[in-house]
């Protein structure tokens, strides 16, 4: 287990530098850099010192050579949008974001798999049918276009915010006001971002469930006189679980490339809002450091997915100890 | 369920084709009072008998954008309303098929089409070229594509004509795709290569060459054709977002990404539901393949891009 531990820390370590130095170089050499960001009236002396001040007077190899030696002391440099090193700007928009995917992953695995259990035990009825039907539709709803369908429904019925994070003026408001703000304003986006994930467990929960339910021991149970209930939750679900926890390190991917459509289009103030923003100014160290935090998302989410594996799989745990 | 499907994609695919003739306006004609426009409501009778017609809109306030039908003229139809610089949406919706579908019809294809060969070299070599390619491609899979390709896109030339951002965006979706091609077809390949056939095939003289192009790939087919299948809607759907965010074509090209720049208003987008009908247009497309899809056995579920 310590081994299997130590490789995906090696493994998650080479993404993180892999990740940041190629957006690194990808935004070096990209044409234009950020002093366009000054405007067409900028001294020859502004701009001069701009491009030292971010190191983009030396060749890109000693810049990226010069950035990581402070990065391996936890300075990633600063970003010229917002004036001010790039750490806090990236960790708060990295909360915003884990917000808004963990309450989505909440909403999709409990509509998901509740749903998927009832469709997978009882193939063939009509509820069947129906959810069946209703999560084709979902798949086939991208968070770009649930995104945009909640948005259309919030400024037409008034019932939600459209978007933002906040509620202008509630800055300076008591902490517990605010968090409710923020509860009022999450919904939209995470049931966007919700959809099709949803949809894609209850496939599979219905799928694996209805493998689950024509096993031998579910006769054998049956035959024991089990209830129903107990017979469906306590026996056959259990044993359904395993390719949904498979999925779950992948889902992370879908989540954080569906949390950038979304966050764009309801103004959420995530990390791909931020990325979106740095990459089109050509913030260098901005857009490096969002790309770390995108691979730190990816190793947490892979780990997290790794662990329900080995949880729900005795073969998992006994093929890595 | 499946002949829905087809029927959906075959309806998509005719509309995008026949755009030319189907569409009532020019795509890029200018109606300067018909800005944000509501559709035109269709009238079958006239005073001389059946003749589907339109009434013209009367532009009664143009802050408010309200308009009143002007029943003694006849004005051009507008099935979806005009956008914001009064271009008929519909005609736009049409040939916009064009352009979204073109790319990512041939992103699919070269994505399939490398991730064979790549996926049938490794396969067939073995050794470290195929530590090498599958290495490769599994780093390329773990990173979330949407990122990856705004990165890409965004180191661009951000303005760029309609052509070359084709090219860019069909080599960008080429990138993301073939790993995840490649990976199944390096599977099959790798224990095809070891059956009889193949086997029979090397004895009698042929070259690598030929039993992996003419043997081992073919073997592979069916599923070319389901991740295929699979990635087109992803293509579709990236093009709708790197358009979308205004990294994707001009806003002058009708696509469905660009078209749906028009809903990114709020204020305007609450009181325009048809401005969501690139929205409507994506969605039966993804509905098409996934009922094609479903209907050839259990669904294949995809979570990227």
């Amino acid at each position: 287990m310590v081994r299997f531990f130590l490789r995906r820390l090696v493994f998650a370590l080479l993404l993180l530098v892999c990740t940041s130095s190629a957006a690194l170089f990808l935004t070096r050499l990209a044409p234009g850099d950020v002093t366009a960001q000054l405007g067409p009236n900028a001294s020859r002396s502004e701009i001069e010192s701009t491009r030292a001040r971010f190191d983009l007077d030396r060749s890109p190899l000693s810049q990226w050579i010069l950035w990581a030696g402070r990065a391996v002391r936890l300075d990633f440099g600063d970003s010229f949008l917002y004036n001010r090193p790039v750490a806090p700007l990236v960790i708060r928009a990295a909360g915003n974001t884990a917000v808004l995917a963990l309450a989505a992953l909440a909403i999709a695995t409990l509509v998901g798999i509740s749903f998927g259990i009832v469709t997978g035990s009882r193939q063939g009825s009509h509820t069947a049918t129906l959810v069946g039907g209703a999560s084709l539709v979902g798949v086939s709803l991208p968070p770009l276009l649930t995104s945009l369908i909640f948005v259309f429904f919030a400024a037409r019925t008034g019932w939600l915010p459209p978007g933002g994070m906040s509620s202008a003026g509630t800055s300076d408001v008591s902490w517990a006001a605010w968090a409710i703000d923020v509860a009022w304003h999450l919904p939209l986006p995470s049931l966007a971002l919700a959809v099709p994930i949803a949809a894609i467990f209850e496939r599979l929960q219905s799928q694996s469930m209805s493998d689950a339910v024509q096993q031998p021991f579910m006769v054998a149970a049956i035959a024991r006189g089990v209830p129903r209930r107990a017979l469906i939750l306590r026996h056959a679900w259990p044993v359904s679980l395993r390719p949904l926890c498979a999925v779950y390190g992948l889902v992370i991917g879908a989540l954080l490339s569906g949390s950038f459509v979304v966050e764009y289009v309801t103004s959420w103030p995530g990390v791909g809002q931020l990325m979106y923003s740095a990459l089109r100014a050509r913030d260098i160290y901005l857009v490096a450091a969002c790309a770390a935090m995108g691979a730190c998302f990816l190793a947490i989410g892979t780990l997290a997915g790794d662990l329900l594996l080995a949880a729900a799989d005795p073969r998992v745990r006994d093929q890595h100890a | 369920m499946r002949r829905i499907g087809i029927a959906l994609l075959a309806l998509t695919a005719m509309s995008a084709l026949l755009a030319s003739w189907l569409a009532p306006n020019p795509p890029d004609r200018r109606f300067p009072d018909l800005l944000y426009a509501p559709p035109t409501p269709i009238h079958v009778f006239d005073d001389h008998g059946a003749a589907p017609h339109a009434h013209a809109w009367r532009l009664v306030s143009r802050i408010e954008r309200r308009f009143e039908e002007d029943a003694t003229q006849r004005g051009p139809l507008l099935v979806l309303g005009a956008d914001a610089y009064g271009r008929d949406s519909f005609s736009r919706l049409l040939h916009g098929a064009r352009a979204t579908l073109a790319l990512a019809l041939s992103a699919t294809l070269a994505a399939t089409l490398f991730g064979a060969i790549i996926g049938g070299i490794a396969g067939y070599a073995g050794g470290w070229a195929d530590a090498v390619l599958s290495r490769v491609s599994e780093f390329v899979l773990v990173l979330p594509a949407v990122y990856v390709a705004l990165a890409l896109r965004a180191v661009m030339p951000l303005v760029l004509p309609a052509a070359d951002v084709f090219a860019l965006l069909l080599a960008i979706f080429a990138l993301l795709g073939w790993p995840i091609v490649a990976r199944g077809v390096r599977a099959i390949v790798a224990s095809e290569r070891e059956r009889e056939y193949a086997i029979a095939a090397r004895a009698a003289g042929a070259s690598a060459t030929r039993v992996l192009m003419r043997h081992l790939v073919p073997a592979a087919g069916g599923y070319l054709r389901t991740q295929a299948t699979l990635l087109l809607p992803a293509f579709i759907l990236a093009e709708a977002t790197l358009s979308y965010v205004g990294l994707g074509f001009p806003d002058t090209t009708p696509t469905w990404g660009t078209m749906l720049q028009e809903a990114s208003n709020v204020a305007l987008l609450g009181d325009a539901p048809w401005s969501l009908s690139p929205a409507a247009a994506i969605f039966l497309v993804v509905l098409g393949v996934n009922l094609v899809v479903q209907g050839t056995g259990r669904a294949p579920v995809q979570l990227e891009p």
